[in-house]
């Protein structure tokens, strides 16, 4: 069996952990200063952030989130941690800010620096390179959040060995709407040291039906 | 000089998105990449950028990129002896 022991929910201009409101900031911000405003609201360290796409900076976030003041990295080899993500726009947004630098022959100065986020992927990697996460990855785009296919795919890289815990979820930036929603998902044969972390002892998801109804209760 | 190398360390604030950072904040003759500002490749790639767009300098031989990167000062210089549209 597999469950999830934490979750962060980004969107709004709020951040919540496992269902408690953790920071909040006004609704009339626009995404970019929002998430600025939260990477200095939790004193992060990580100059890479601001030369990262919107994206990137939603899936650094969220990841940040779950992982702070949590042993997850430290209670499993870093070949043993996969991350899969997902969401709709793919890299669209990062994608026709890059357009607008080709379109104008006249005025023709594609930027290295965006160029080089117009993959979805790319957040997977910004993850793995912050957290030195060696495992296997995923990418899914799809219309909606499609919590079977992240459940199941994430228990066939457990069953074959692969990984034995995942960071996954949906990550999604298209002009000013945003919304991430992350989680850990492990074995339910915790390491020790693990188990001693995990809030009231408890998981608070074990199967893609409870982590359905997880999703539809904030979205 | 003075006027273009500071105008230079404005550029890099903002094409490099070097949040936090002023143009007081870069020394005119410190390295550039390996210590200081911690720029890496796609830094590099968007300073040949930055010297196209906005001095009409294009470098023929990336070779030539090491030295005329290697400081504000040397970009400052380079763009002076090239001077096109500055």
């Amino acid at each position: 069996m597999s469950i999830i022991t934490k979750y962060c929910i980004i969107r709004d201009n709020r951040i919540v952990i496992n269902g408690e409101l953790d920071y909040q900031a006004d609704l009339t911000l626009p995404f970019i200063e929002f998430i600025k405003g939260a990477y200095r609201h939790y004193k992060f360290n990580y100059l890479k952030f601001f030369k990262m796409d919107e994206l990137c900076k939603l899936a650094y976030l969220g990841s940040e989130m779950l992982l702070k003041n949590d042993n997850f990295l430290d209670c499993y080899p870093s070949n043993e941690i996969g991350v899969i993500l997902s969401n709709c726009a793919s890299s669209l947004d990062i994608d026709i800010k890059h357009q607008k630098t080709i379109s104008d022959k006249d005025n023709y100065f594609p930027s290295p620096a965006v160029f080089v986020y117009t993959l979805p992927n790319i957040m997977i990697g910004e993850i793995c390179i912050r957290h030195k996460i060696n495992g296997e990855n995923a990418m899914f785009v799809s219309e909606r959040f499609d919590p079977d296919q992240l459940w199941q795919y994430a228990e066939m890289l457990f069953s074959s060995a692969k990984v034995s815990a995942v960071i996954s979820g949906w990550v999604d930036v298209m002009y000013d709407s945003y919304a991430a929603f992350l989680y850990i998902m492990e074995k339910d044969n915790l390491p020790e040291q693990r188990q001693s972390q995990i809030i009231n002892k408890s998981y608070i998801c074990n199967s893609s039906q409870h982590l359905s109804e997880l999703y539809n209760r904030h979205f | 000089m003075e006027d273009l190398i500071y105008k230079l360390k404005q550029e890099i604030i903002t094409e490099l998105k070097l949040e936090d950072i002023t143009p007081e904040d870069i020394d005119a003759d410190s390295p550039l990449f390996a210590e200081g500002l911690g720029l890496d490749s796609i830094d590099a790639l968007e300073l040949i950028v930055l010297l196209e767009k906005n001095y009409g300098i294009k470098i023929e031989d990336p070779k030539d990129g090491k030295k005329i990167f290697y400081s504000v000062r040397t970009m400052a210089e380079y763009i002076t002896a090239h001077n096109v549209v500055a």
